[in-house]
């Protein structure tokens, strides 16, 4: 696993033996659309720390760990309980997939309302080949992107929702990927599609959620349309394990009257990047991307995001918040751009992060790219550690020490949860949070009852 | 809003003479062939009659130099520099041999500097402002010297300081930027022709504020100058800095590198109003500014202050930074850039907290105009021994017209829980509620605009020096000119 190999032939040769069993290789579109990613993979090989937008983080688990594709018993593992977001209480419809492939057994999917389609992406191609042919690789770009082309390649499953013009779905969907339970380091691609038709309106949580302690290499992709005057809201779980690579990419497009509301919580992964790239494409689109991250041990994890402003009179929010640990190292790379004529665009941008160790560290690059006049943008940043007069001020009234800086911390994080418009879905997550607290105490439970 | 008639012709104006140093003086030169290679570098250290060691580490810079790629991380966009098409030293043939005063030295330089506002006598006689002028490759005069000297200052020529104390420029010179460091700080280093020598000894207060000023005026030269200001144990300075070029067709390179030190308890100011020529409306000609500044705090309770106003050059490249090594040292930034027409600037700082305690402040301006391009692109790296050290960052961006451009890139990385970083960017325009106001009462729209400019700026405007205030302040109008409409 040590000797130097070279990781972007070895993908390449990985292609090449799978090709043949890849779902849907006898369309010749998609095999061109294999083909082309492959190439473009090739071409650009993995990014280096001379790749600006990589500068804070190296790809080292994919230069030095070979991934074998997954094979059949490594999808049909036994999961004893699935993990889930929501609790399996609240009867939400869901999606189960286990090292890249769904698993019918461990879904849900029969009281989903009219008008709504949620299905692997190979069960969408055998179904209707040419709606996903027109959809499929339409916004998330390959060029420049070598992780998108990779993933273009090797796409092999992943979901494909699709919401009907008009239908308002009550319930959140839950799609969830499960991955790890192997004996050796496995890849997998998930792709996923969702397509919003105009004026539908839905709620989706995707958790990624790592078993075990093996590595594998999650390449995920997720291509989101949201039609005119449709809302989504995508929650989003990062809970890898300790040894997983994490890498997804998320490409956006939001047309007129849209709203866009993304969060992502990270509390896993020994590396993780996700890159959102959202594109305001109609006026009086509105994007929101949120996002809470807490590491711990020598975990990295690293969000980036792109907001292009397109057109005039759009809107965009950002509140990210951070949380490390020990060794750990965190990366908000957060880029709004406006593009020329884009008038009346207003977008907010702010990254806060808290220290709790003297190791860890933390790389923030905001960045405001403007070509228009008639703006109103701005970010803030800010490193720091624990309020120590907060702290203070909680010992003076009794409360011990530790759990005094779990209520710090939770309130901290929590001001970045509150943009989760669900309830029931903030509320889960804040559970995730004060699960993820160091220092335990049944208290802090308690506290977050109340 | 529609252009009225006035505007047009104040633009036109603006074309015609907006940029008032842009004359050549007509004087005899003597220059190094054009090109670089190994003998040019030979020719110019013998020009200086420099020792061996220094042109043999000017030739260690030319060697590493070849071997390093054109930096590609920026944002300006430009064609690629040719070296070979540019003559890398100029000097006015009357200064071969050496004037001993201000009486001696060519009067047609003299005239050129007091043509651009700098009366070399007079400021002898008057102002309490020390002067090193450089032209082209070299300096030609630096004023007060001997005064200057009763206290123990050096103030010279870094071509002299060679000569005269060579302990001081080995033991200084490259050590805060390596030869190594980028580029344009490369060639810097294997071609540099003169600049600004400063020791302050130790406990004194400088009693005057040392300026130099640097003027291209030869065709297809570049120029680089080195400057290195070293302030022993509980010293103290303000120094200023200004410059010019004429108006030509071809851009012309401008590479310099500035060193600051500081010892215990040691401080020294350093302010810019940079005004090389910018070009013309269409982007023809006007100065590369690609320039390394950066200030070590060695000692403890030091501190650096780097003030600019950056109005010209085509292209403006530059982050004057500083390394707080010291413990409770500070290091400040503050800046006003304003692009019009096709400028393109990258412009910025790093403050890197190495010591305890360190603290920094950055306060950026930027007013983008016409067609041009601005970036602000900061780092603020907190070390790991960095305890209880502080950061403060604002950088707000204006915007006038809707085809410039205004981009904020700043790096934050923090290794320490207990030191704080704080971060603050806008973008906007110029207030509408703003500009109506000021016109109903009766001011015409370009001054409202360069009033209102002014305001923003005031932060930084209020850390220059007296003199130099009142001229940027005057800059900032000029350099709008034209923009509304």
């Amino acid at each position: 696993m040590s000797q130097k190999i070279n990781p972007v032939e070895n993908f390449v040769s990985g292609f090449e033996a799978i090709r043949a069993t890849l779902a849907g290789n006898d369309l010749p579109w998609l095999d061109s659309l294999r083909r082309s990613g492959i190439g473009q993979f090739e071409d650009i090989g993995l990014p280096g720390p001379k790749v600006e937008s990589w500068k804070y983080t190296r790809l080292r688990p994919l230069e030095d760990t070979t991934f074998r594709p997954v094979i059949l018993a490594d999808r049909e593992a036994y999961i004893d309980q699935v993990p889930t977001v929501l609790p399996s209480s609240s009867g939400c419809p869901r999606i189960v997939f286990v090292n890249g492939f769904m698993r019918s057994d461990l879904s849900c999917l029969d009281n989903l309302p009219e008008g709504v389609t949620v299905e692997s992406l190979g069960a969408a191609v055998a179904r209707d080949s040419e709606w996903v042919e027109t959809h499929l690789g339409r916004i998330g770009r390959l060029e420049g992107q070598p992780l998108v082309a990779l993933n273009t390649a090797m796409m092999n499953s992943g979901v494909v929702v699709h919401v009907q013009r008009g239908v308002v779905v009550e319930q959140p969907i839950q799609m969830i990927f499960i991955a790890g339970l192997t004996e050796e380091p496995v890849a997998c691609y998930p792709r996923n599609l969702i397509v919003m038709e105009e004026a539908s309106q839905a709620t989706l949580v995707k958790l990624h959620a790592g078993l075990g302690v093996s590595a594998y290499l999650a390449n995920a992709v997720t291509e989101v349309e949201v039609g005119d005057a449709a809302i989504l809201r995508h929650y989003r779980v990062q809970s890898e394990n300790i040894q997983a690579t994490h890498l997804g990419s998320l490409h956006v497009r939001i047309g007129q009257d849209a709203t866009y509301d993304g969060f992502g919580l990270h509390i896993g992964g020994r590396l993780s990047r996700t890159e959102v790239f959202a594109r305001l494409e109609g006026e009086g689109g509105h994007c929101a991307l949120n996002g809470a991250y807490l590491m711990k041990g020598r975990e990295h994890c690293d969000n980036t995001t792109v907001i292009e402003h397109v057109v005039p009179h759009t809107t965009c929010s950002e509140v990210f918040k951070g949380i490390l640990d020990d060794e750990s190292r965190g990366v908000f790379q957060g880029r709004i751009v406006v593009h020329k004529d884009a008038q009346g665009t207003d977008g907010h941008q702010s990254s806060n992060v808290l220290l709790l160790s003297d190791k860890a560290e933390m790389d923030a690059k905001p960045e405001l790219e403007i070509y228009a006049d008639d703006v109103k943008c701005s970010h803030g940043a800010t490193t720091g550690q624990l309020d120590e007069t907060a702290l203070f001020y909680l010992r003076s009234r009794g409360i011990p020490e530790a759990l005094a800086r779990n209520l710090l911390i939770q309130s901290f994080v929590a001001g970045a949860l509150d943009e989760i418009k669900v309830d029931t879905v903030r509320e889960a997550m804040m559970s995730k949070v004060v699960h993820w607290l160091p220092a335990k105490c049944f208290l802090a439970e308690e506290w977050t009852e109340e | 809003m529609a252009a009225t008639p006035e505007t047009a012709q104040q633009v036109q104006e603006y074309a015609d003479d907006g940029y008032k140093y842009g004359f050549v003086t007509d004087i005899e030169t003597e220059s190094a062939p054009k090109g670089l290679n190994e003998d040019i570098i030979r020719f110019i250290s013998a020009k200086k009659k420099e020792p061996e060691w220094m042109l043999e580490s000017r030739l260690k810079a030319y060697r590493h130099w070849l071997t390093m790629p054109e930096p590609e991380w920026q944002k300006p966009d430009f064609p690629a520099i040719n070296y070979q098409d540019s003559y890398y030293y100029s000097a006015p043939k009357s200064m071969a041999d050496k004037p001993k005063s201000l009486d001696e030295v060519d009067p047609e330089l003299l005239a050129t500097y007091e043509k651009l506002g700098i009366p070399l006598q007079e400021q002898e006689r008057l102002a309490g402002v020390a002067v090193d002028a450089v032209f082209d490759s070299v300096s030609v005069a630096t004023t007060f010297k001997a005064k200057l000297e009763e206290v123990g200052v050096i103030f010279c020529p870094i071509s002299e300081a060679i000569e005269r104390c060579p302990d001081l420029v080995q033991k200084y010179l490259g050590s805060v930027v390596p030869y190594t460091d980028n580029k344009h700080a490369c060639l810097n280093a294997a071609v540099f022709t003169d600049g600004s020598f400063v020791f302050i000894p130790k406990g004194v207060r400088c009693p005057m504020e040392l300026s130099t000023y640097f003027r291209i005026n030869a065709e297809n030269t570049g120029q680089f100058e080195r400057t290195l200001i070293i302030a022993d144990e509980g010293s103290y300075v303000s120094y200023l800095e200004g410059c010019t070029a004429p108006m030509r067709d071809e851009h012309q390179l401008h590479a310099a590198v500035v060193e600051l030190i500081t010892l215990d308890d040691a401080e020294i100011k350093y302010s810019t109003v940079q005004n090389w020529y910018p070009g013309d409306e269409e982007g023809r000609g006007g100065i590369y500014n690609f320039v390394t500044k950066r200030g070590a705090c060695r000692g403890r309770n030091s501190k650096i202050s780097w003030t600019q106003v950056e109005t010209g050059s085509a292209i403006t490249w530059k982050y004057p930074s500083c390394i707080l090594q010291g413990e409770n040292s500070v290091g400040e930034f503050y800046s006003i850039a304003i692009t019009n027409n096709r400028q393109q600037a990258d412009t910025g700082t790093k403050m890197i907290h190495l010591g305890k305690n360190t603290s920094s402040r950055i306060i950026s301006k930027g007013i983008s105009a016409g067609r041009s391009d601005q970036t602000y692109r900061g780092l603020v790296r907190m070390g790991p021994k960095a305890n209880g050290a502080r950061n403060y960052t604002q950088c707000d961006s204006l915007l006038i017209g809707d085809t410039c451009g205004a981009h904020t890139v700043p790096y934050i990385e923090s290794k320490n829980k207990g030191a704080v970083v704080e971060h603050e960017a806008t973008t906007s325009k110029i207030s509408e509620d703003q500009l109506f106001y000021l016109r109903q009462r009766g001011i015409d729209e370009e001054a409202a605009v360069a009033l209102v400019v002014n305001g923003f700026c005031r932060d930084v405007l209020q850390q220059l020096p007296m003199e130099f205030a009142v001229e940027a302040q005057k800059l900032v109008g000029i350099s709008l000119e034209g923009s509304v409409g």
